[in-house]
């Protein structure tokens, strides 16, 4: 039968294979070349440092909303809140960002907590609620998402506003910005919240696979009853889950509010980060290493976009395009499995 | 006394109004998910219909349709995301795909896909502004009714009267048809339903097409009636909200007007409470998180318990157990 490690590389990397055709019958379908299209997609990415620099930048949030999904995933839930995780994050690190006078030595981390706790916060109600009382927690996440958005546009509005849609500046003493990043990418967003990013992605793998606790959510998400039969607390492990998956959202939020953008703004509408952190924790297959390649993956789409309208004529949804075909080919692995078991019987039969 | 008549006629039929896609929608769930395929795509469907309801009705306008175009625009919208919601069903029932996440790439195929030919035929993120909209009207002699009358007969859409007949025609279909009784089966104990001849797989493409079709014509109503013309932000979460009024409406379509006037109530009271008395002082967040409250507190038991179809998100394969 087919080797488990090497099925988890092969339906990704299939899967984007597909998302690529799809994409390139669509610019066919639409009139453009997509030879023409996917070179200024790839020049839009590596063509320029400041442009990598922004690729980088982008992946950052993204790395910790895939990070969010995939580690509630492992204890068998899906967190689509992971969205209304960020923004909370994001406004409580820029409040404490603007609020405080402090070194930075304490201001900065601080400010990361405070996201990391907001979002905890927001993901705790979810797990108590599906802990508690079996309510989905699908449902649940998509309700405090939309909760998130109104609330923390409501704060922003009605004591914070200052200029436009957007609160003051953070200090520069919570700020994550990097002169020295800025000038190696010709004054890129890049910020040091990318180290940071790197570094979650040790802390996820550390904590499910060299923990006690970590053993147990991966128990509890392979087999609810095997491990309360084993006298594990598989409430207590949902509600955990989720807090730790919406702390790692909340950070992601401070990434933007921190790095990126340095002010937390009115939201029109969603931020998509959380959403996208679904399609990179299913890309990556929920483990460290695999989310930070598919955040590589479609942060440099995004990325890669502008240079395609601007060079090619081709609209920047096609990437949100693209995007969806891989995640339905990821979610359908099934098919692949089928059409690779059936050429592998064929090769048997001769 | 007055006071109270004249906020209620500002408020019902505004309620009314804005509930109608959204019970349109949630009746596309509702066979959907009876079948037991989850939809988180209604969002999704509903994109994809405000489109072609918009782009529909700019066609029809533009060979000379007038008045009939937005209905025509609505038929369109009902082919195209019944054909869309293709997607969803083909990779949740044949390719045995998480249905929730299949539900969220459906999602962003739709969006990608409408402002992506959006851009490509109209050269911005928007199409133009329909000229033949579907008006309101004031019901001749039901609207002199005194009381009554101002509030439900007056400057309404013939649409939401046609949602609500609709409600009758989905319960008699669901509940009083050999057709809904296969298909409930089906969303409780596939296996059973198996035995006894039923095609599961079958009924369920057809609950997902329903779907499609439904949320479409929720998606259409919703472009035509408030909006105008379609834009990447024209739905913005009514398909979240309409998958709320499903569950709020314990998956029964009975429940589900309800949930969605009282959701659209909600809404109304969101947007119009600054000029009401009384209310103005209440901060407009109130309005619009409560829906989300409260389908909050439905699900974990404080408003009445809704139990789910048994087999929802389950995929089915023959000869399991």
């Amino acid at each position: 039968m087919l080797k488990g490690r090497f099925f988890g590389l092969i339906v990704p990397l299939i899967a984007i294979t597909f998302g690529f055709i799809a994409g390139a019958i669509i610019m066919l379908l639409s009139g453009n070349n997509p030879i023409t299209g996917y070179v200024a997609l790839f020049q839009g990415v590596f063509g320029d440092t400041y442009y990598f620099g922004e690729t980088l930048q982008r992946m950052t949030p993204l790395i910790f909303s895939g990070l969010a999904v995939a580690f509630a995933f492992r204890a068998g839930l899906l967190n689509i809140g992971v969205e209304g995780q960020l923004i909370v994050g994001w406004f409580t690190s820029v409040y404490v960002g603007f609020t405080f006078d402090l070194p930075m030595i304490i201001h900065l981390p601080m400010a990361l907590a405070a996201g990391a706790l907001a979002g905890a916060l927001w993901g705790f109600v979810p797990g108590l609620l599906k802990a508690r009382f079996e309510v989905h927690e699908v449902i649940v996440t998509i309700m405090m998402n939309y909760i998130a958005m109104h609330v923390v546009n409501s704060i922003i509005r009605t004591y914070f506003i200052d200029s436009a849609q957007r609160t003051e500046i953070i200090a520069p003493t919570a700020s994550l910005a990097s002169d020295w990043l800025m000038q190696i990418t010709q004054f890129s967003r890049l910020h040091w919240g990318f180290l940071l990013a790197i570094a979650a992605c040790f802390v996820m793998w550390f904590i499910l696979w060299k923990t006690k606790r970590g053993f147990e959510l991966r128990s509890v998400g392979y087999n609810k009853n095997a491990s309360a039969y084993s006298g594990m607390s598989v409430k207590g492990n949902i509600i955990l889950s989720m807090s730790i998956s919406g702390a790692f959202a909340g950070v992601g939020g401070a990434m933007l509010g921190l790095g990126t953008y340095q002010y937390a703004n009115i939201l029109p509408s969603f931020t998509n980060y959380g959403f996208d952190g679904i399609a990179v924790a299913l890309l990556g297959a929920s483990s460290s290493l695999g989310i930070f390649f598919s955040a590589f993956l479609f942060g440099a789409l995004k990325e890669g976009a502008n240079n395609m309208q601007a060079a090619a004529g081709i609209a920047p949804e096609l990437v949100e395009i693209i995007i969806a075909f891989i995640i339905f080919f990821v979610a359908s692995s099934y098919l692949i499995r089928w059409i690779y078991s059936r050429l592998q019987s064929k090769k048997g039969a001769k | 006394m007055d006071v109270i008549l004249n906020v209620l006629y500002i408020i019902v039929p505004a309620a009314l109004i804005a509930a109608t896609p959204l019970l349109l929608t949630a009746l596309g769930g509702l066979f959907s998910e009876r079948s037991g395929i989850v939809n988180i795509g209604l969002e999704g469907l509903m994109v994809m219909g405000a489109f072609g309801g918009i782009v529909g009705t700019l066609y029809f306008e533009s060979i000379g349709f007038g008045a009939l175009s937005p209905w025509m625009g609505i038929v369109v919208a009902i082919i195209l995301s019944a054909i869309f919601s293709l997607f969803h069903a083909v990779a949740s029932i044949a390719f045995r795909a998480d249905q929730i996440v299949s539900g969220v790439a459906l999602n962003f195929l739709a969006l990608g896909l409408t402002v992506f030919i959006v851009r490509e035929v109209f050269g911005r993120g928007q199409t133009d502004t329909i000229s033949d909209r579907i008006f309101t009207t004031t019901v001749p002699i039901l609207s002199d009714i005194p009381l009554i009358g101002p509030m439900f007969f007056t400057r309404m859409f013939l649409t939401t009267y046609i949602a609500i007949g609709i409600v009758f025609v989905v319960w008699y279909v669901v509940f009083k048809t050999p057709f809904g009784l296969r298909l409930r089966s089906v969303g409780e104990h596939p296996m059973a339903a198996d035995t006894m001849g039923i095609k599961v797989n079958r009924l369920r493409y057809i609950g997902v097409m329903l779907s499609g079709a439904f949320g479409g014509a929720g998606g259409a109503v919703f472009a035509i009636t408030s909006a105008g013309n379609f834009a990447g932000g024209t739905i913005v979460g009514q398909g979240f909200m309409a998958l709320a009024v499903l569950i709020f409406g314990k998956w029964h379509p009975f429940g589900a007007l309800g949930a969605a006037i009282f959701f659209g109530f909600a809404q109304a009271l969101g947007t119009s409470a600054q000029q009401l008395p009384g209310l103005s002082s209440i901060p407009q967040v109130y309005f619009l998180i409560l829906p989300y409250v409260l389908t909050i507190l439905a699900l974990a038991g404080f408003v009445g318990k809704a139990d789910p179809p048994k087999a929802l998100n389950t995929p089915y394969e023959k000869g399991s157990r």
